[in-house]
């Protein structure tokens, strides 16, 4: 289900259906910035866009009868990030990865060290992946969702999961692999 | 099987996405097959590194915030009197009515299942947090069922059921002893991804056999019955729908 463009402001929400959205859709939060961050590429970005996501969902909550809440809420969320993407997707962003990774902390125990390399290692692989198949990977790996939930929220035929996710985890084994760091456009 | 086909299944079958018949055919040329089997190898110690490198952004506190103060006030505190001044001013007359309409459930609900339940949910919460808080998650810490259960023999009066569902997306991570309600019980620890879920389990008593019920507070969700003798608590902040399903897995 597409939303609507909503009106402004905060719908009028009954106290029940208010309580009904925080026990259905807020416990999903996590979710909505995890795929906010990896499709962004982002932590502010991605604060703002799953906030922006979450009150868009509030308004759009009488419009949903039941089904998957967090499938619903991350089709906003995918939404939200497009329309983002969209409108801001400038030669910065990237630079903006740089700083961040520069502000992590330096010092740690050689374990930590070698596990948080890994971790940047394997972060810089999945953002250098089309959009496309980030966003397969993300929902399949860290999110955990089956293939139709897939299908439901990237509004694909749920026959092309398996071969988006099989083009995805190849691509991403080649970037792992390759010596020299592939230079993929960010495309959408 | 062709390894062309069993290439585009590979992926639907590391995913646990293939009906059973296609799952047996794979799994049958994989073994004659040395490539196949390297390909499925690569793509499980993928999967591994992917899943270990900690790549998961869950919601920073200030988010959390955010939402929270736009959803006041809580629904919880707000019901027994008018809405508050303020952000929910501007409630339409037909809200008001409404949430006049549901006081009575409300209280109704609270003082019928407040004591029992309520203390409980809390109790249990207690519980569950006291253990992420002082490091004491486990007092026996073991992926193995048949570690864990026997471990709880002689500390307790029963026997409580251990069940490892690392296949189902929820690994055993150990046991411990808790207590709740002043008697010390069986407290399981299952992971979800980065989050740890609290099973609480004992005996019920002659207590009837219900249906899971759940329920979410200061961003924890838990569900509770009662089922072969036993009753079960599950207290975890991940989403109620994964509680749910770790419930229908429990009461398999």
């Amino acid at each position: 289900m597409e939303p609507v463009e909503a009106q402004e402001g905060p719908s009028l929400l009954s106290d029940a259906e208010r309580q009904r959205f925080e026990q259905l859709v807020v416990p999903h939060l996590d979710s909505a910035h995890n795929l906010a961050r990896w499709l962004l590429r982002s932590e502010s970005d991605a604060q703002d866009v799953a906030q922006e996501a979450l009150l868009r969902a509030l308004r759009f909550f009488p419009g949903f009868h039941g089904g998957d809440p967090r499938a619903w809420l991350l089709k906003i969320v995918r939404n939200a990030s497009y329309t983002w993407l969209e409108s801001h997707r400038r030669a910065e962003l990237s630079e903006e990865f740089d700083e961040e990774r520069h502000g992590e902390p330096a010092a740690s125990p050689e374990a930590q060290a070698i596990a948080r390399a890994e971790r940047e290692r394997l972060r810089d692989a999945l953002e250098q992946l089309p959009t496309r198949f980030r966003e397969v990977l993300v929902l399949r790996e860290l999110e955990g969702c089956s293939y139709k939930e897939i299908a439901d929220i990237t509004a694909v035929p749920l026959g092309t999961v398996m071969s988006s996710l099989a083009r995805a985890r190849r691509r991403l084994q080649r970037i792992l692999i390759g010596p020299a760091r592939e230079e993929t456009p960010h495309e959408l | 099987m062709s390894c062309e086909k069993a290439e585009s299944l590979l992926h639907g079958y590391l995913d646990g996405e293939l009906d059973a018949v296609r799952a047996v055919e794979f799994e049958r040329h994989a073994r004659g097959c040395p490539d196949c089997t390297r390909e499925l190898d690569a793509q499980q110690s993928l999967r591994a590194r992917l899943r270990d490198a900690d790549l998961y952004a869950p919601a920073p506190p200030s988010l959390r915030r955010n939402i929270r103060e736009r959803l006041e006030p809580r629904p919880d505190e707000g019901a027994a009197s008018a809405p508050r001044p303020g952000r929910w001013r501007w409630l339409a007359a037909a809200a008001v009515v409404t949430l006049l309409a549901t006081v009575p459930w409300l209280a109704f609900r609270e003082t019928r299942q407040g004591t029992s339940e309520g203390t409980l949910a809390a109790a249990a919460l207690d519980a569950h947090l006291r253990s992420l808080q002082l490091g004491h998650l486990t007092d026996v810490v073991s992926t193995d069922a048949h570690t864990v259960k026997p471990w709880f023999e002689g500390k307790l009066s029963y026997a409580p059921p251990v069940v490892d569902l690392a296949a189902e997306g929820f690994p055993l991570i150990g046991g411990r002893l808790d207590v709740l309600e002043g008697r010390t019980i069986a407290a399981l620890v299952y992971a979800r991804r980065k989050h740890v879920v609290s099973v609480f389990v004992w005996p019920a008593e002659n207590a009837p056999e219900t249906a899971p019920r759940s329920s979410v507070r200061q961003g924890y969700a838990w569900i509770h019955w009662s089922h072969a003798g036993m009753r079960y608590w599950v207290v975890s902040d991940v989403a109620p729908a994964e509680l749910e399903q770790l419930a229908r897995l429990l009461r398999r």
